[in-house]
């Protein structure tokens, strides 16, 4: 049992957990986008899934890593579009048309990878960017400095989110679109146009999410994701739709999958219960949910679509 | 768009708008077969062939709408309170799981008590997955979608841990093989078999039953109209004295508990006689916990029209199978299609209730533009009342 308190075995924890807690924290920072404004996007998933074959295709066809993440924003970007025009024109049970881009994603990015592909090949990862002096200092510099430039980029993305939603027009658009339409409309905001632009976003930040998370395994597979864009829907609940709170939850989810897999190299987790605690995640987040709910409401207009004069 | 029509065309537009999703859905297929090499009209052929073209491919399609079904039905009561439940995977899992260790670890016994037993706990075992989030929204106000999204996913490493170990088949072991799965289980459990065929088992017979008693729980009893008031508006269900909070829980036990018997009704109407699992829930389910709410919306979210709805839609499946071995496309694509067809469905509901909606109100000659059934599944439940069967409720065509 010694092992895991050895100082090494920290900071690989550490460290790892912040890569784990990546493409979570811009799947759920785009989500926020979204339920900020009354949309709930639960294709999230899907999306992530295909913008990770995008980016994995794209690197293994090029070695280019960025292009690799720009095809993942662009299939972000298209299926954000065509998640703005179920939800918003067309008005769809959002807690259900989501599940359909998600099955759409999941066959789609396995058609593709067979058709395309076939047979899995590595491909090449971010590049890790180590920050002058800071990463010299003992454990801090290999826990927080080593990182690839897509990691320093995604915590720049909090600060900016948080500016974006309490500081602008289009913030303060969104927040009326999400709390009261009605009001909104009648100053003249276009309900649906903030919407489209938050799904819009919402996708766009999905499709990179999915691309970081194949380029940094280096890999792609059959339901790459494993969940982790309904988990990102969970942590926008988690983190009472704020940018903070959620990179706090993708953090404790970051750590919680990689304590799990470290203790399971370790062999410390015997394998016949690796199941067991792959269920840790989704407990976590059923937990969480209650103290949350308990504190914060979630945006008033939340899955109601708008229309006017209603 | 509705107003040159009268209130019979109206409906029937309206009856056949899911139809038309589905239709656009499989247009859409056929552009992807095209660009995977495959001709589209031979692929549709064969999918037709292969859901509805034999007494086989038949038998097929009714087996693998009765699980439809049974969720379909849970789904309709659910949306009737006004609770989405996006679990029924899991449910159906812990129904089959539930139902599995009852057969494994209690004693033989004659099929009439054993057949009971074992369904009963499948059952048990949806419906306590479906009280955990009902009473999770219910009571701590979490809300239903992202808490059943969690519990599918904790079922799932729930069925991985259990038939990789305690439940596995010895033999697996004994092999070095460890395919996940139980021995065989009690034969004295085998569903029986109808119509002296070697497949089709009274499953199918259950679920068309599980959708009577929802229609008549649902319409004829306290229960089911403290359910619907609920779902209308959960304050005026309050105002008049129904324990809202309890209703609401309960609508996801029921809910819970039909998708567990699905999920029993999967593993004791196998061939194979035993629990399964590729590590996924779609593994077990066949999708059939998603599937299951298409197909409900398919039937107007009214249970006794979720009975063709979830015959249809299993001959797409079927066929959609048929059609994969036919012209060689990745069974990948089958997937993407149904979430197509979940989409286009879905996107399509809401003018279905706006036709009808138009229809109802220019009856009761109520001012305002507001149509009912366009802003939640609410409204859509007071709307759906009206049904073609000319069930429930006051018939908008009689004057009141």
């Amino acid at each position: 049992m010694s092992e895991i308190f050895t100082t090494a075995v920290l900071v690989a924890v550490v460290a790892s957990a912040i890569r784990l807690a990546v493409p979570l924290l811009l799947a759920a920072l785009g989500e926020t986008f979204g339920q900020r404004s009354g949309v709930l996007n639960l294709g999230v998933d899907g999306i992530m899934l295909l913008g990770a074959f995008a980016g994995y295709y794209a690197v293994l066809k090029t070695g280019d890593v960025w292009l690799g993440l720009l095809s993942g924003a662009v299939v972000g970007f298209v299926l954000g579009l065509a998640s703005a025009v179920i939800a918003v024109t067309l008005k769809a049970e959002q807690g259900i048309s989501g599940i359909g881009v998600y099955l759409f994603g999941l066959g789609m990015s396995d058609l593709l990878f067979q058709k395309l592909v076939g047979t899995p090949i590595p491909i090449e990862t971010f590049p890790p960017v180590r920050i002058p002096f800071l990463v010299d200092i003992p454990l801090i510099g290999d826990m927080f400095f080593r990182h690839s430039l897509v990691v320093y980029l995604a915590f720049a993305a909090i600060p900016l989110a948080t500016f974006i939603i309490n500081k602008t027009t289009f913030g303060m658009n969104i927040r009326a679109a999400g709390e009261y339409p009605e009001a909104a409309d009648t100053l003249g905001v276009s309900i649906s146009r903030v919407r489209y632009a938050t799904e819009i976003i919402g996708g766009t930040l999905a499709g990179i999410a999915g691309a970081v998370l194949a380029i940094s395994l280096g890999i792609f597979q059959q339901n790459l994701t494993n969940g982790a864009g309904f988990i990102a829907i969970a942590l926008v609940y988690f983190g009472a739709w704020r940018p903070t709170g959620i990179m706090l939850g993708a953090l404790l989810f970051g750590f919680v999958n990689a304590l799990v897999l470290e203790l399971k190299t370790l062999e410390i987790i015997p394998r016949d219960l690796s199941n067991l605690f792959a269920m840790a995640p989704a407990l976590i987040t059923i937990l969480a949910l209650v103290f949350v709910a308990r504190r914060f409401q979630p945006p008033a207009a939340l899955t109601k679509p708008f229309t006017r004069g209603k | 768009m509705t107003n040159g029509l009268s209130p019979r065309q109206r409906r029937g537009l309206a009856y056949s708008i899911p139809v038309l999703a589905v239709v656009a859905a499989l247009i859409f297929g056929a552009v992807m077969l095209v660009l995977l090499g495959a001709n589209p009209i031979e692929a549709y052929v064969e999918m037709f062939k292969g859901a509805f073209g034999s007494a086989d491919a038949l038998i097929a399609t009714i087996l693998k709408a009765t699980p439809l079904l049974f969720v379909g039905v849970g789904i309709v009561i659910a949306f009737r309170a006004g609770v989405i439940n996006i679990g029924a995977e899991g449910q159906m899992v812990l129904g089959g799981l539930f139902a599995t260790m009852a057969a494994l670890y209690l004693p033989e016994m004659p099929s009439i008590i054993m057949i009971p037993v074992v369904l009963i706990a499948g059952i048990a075992g949806g419906a306590l997955w479906g009280w955990i989030p009902g009473a999770l929204k219910a009571y701590y106000r979490v809300n239903e979608i992202l808490s059943t999204i969690m519990l599918n996913i904790v079922a799932v490493q729930l069925m991985s841990y259990l038939l990789r170990g305690p439940l596995i088949d010895p033999a697996e072991i004994e092999r070095g093989t460890r395919i996940p799965q139980t021995e065989r289980l009690a034969p004295s459990a085998d569903l029986p078999l109808i119509f002296g065929s070697d497949r089709l088992h009274i499953g199918p017979v259950l679920a068309i039953l599980s959708a009577i008693a929802a229609y008549y729980l649902l319409w004829r009893t306290p229960l089911g109209y403290r359910l619907r008031a609920v779902g209308l508006s959960e304050d005026a269900a309050k105002y008049a004295g129904i324990p809202v909070r309890r209703t609401i829980a309960l609508a996801l036990t029921l809910s819970g508990a039909l998708a567990g018997l699905a999920g029993a009704v999967l593993v004791f109407g196998s061939e194979s006689h035993r629990m399964v699992t590729d590590g996924s829930t779609l593994g077990f389910t066949g999708g059939a916990g998603f599937n299951g709410i298409v197909a409900a919306l398919l039937g107007g979210l009214h249970p006794l029209w979720t009975i063709p709805a979830s015959f249809l839609f299993g001959g797409l499946i079927v066929g959609g199978q048929a059609l994969q071995r036919a012209v060689q496309v990745p069974s990948a694509l089958i997937i993407a299609l149904n979430g197509l067809v979940v989409i286009f469905v879905v996107a399509a509901d809401r003018y279905r209730a706006k036709l009808l909606a138009v229809d109802e109100w220019d009856e009761q000659t109520v001012e305002g533009d507001d149509a009912p059934g366009e802003g939640d599944l609410a409204a859509l439940g007071s709307v759906q009342d009206h049904g073609p069967d000319g069930s429930g409720g006051v018939d908008p065509e009689e004057p009141a």
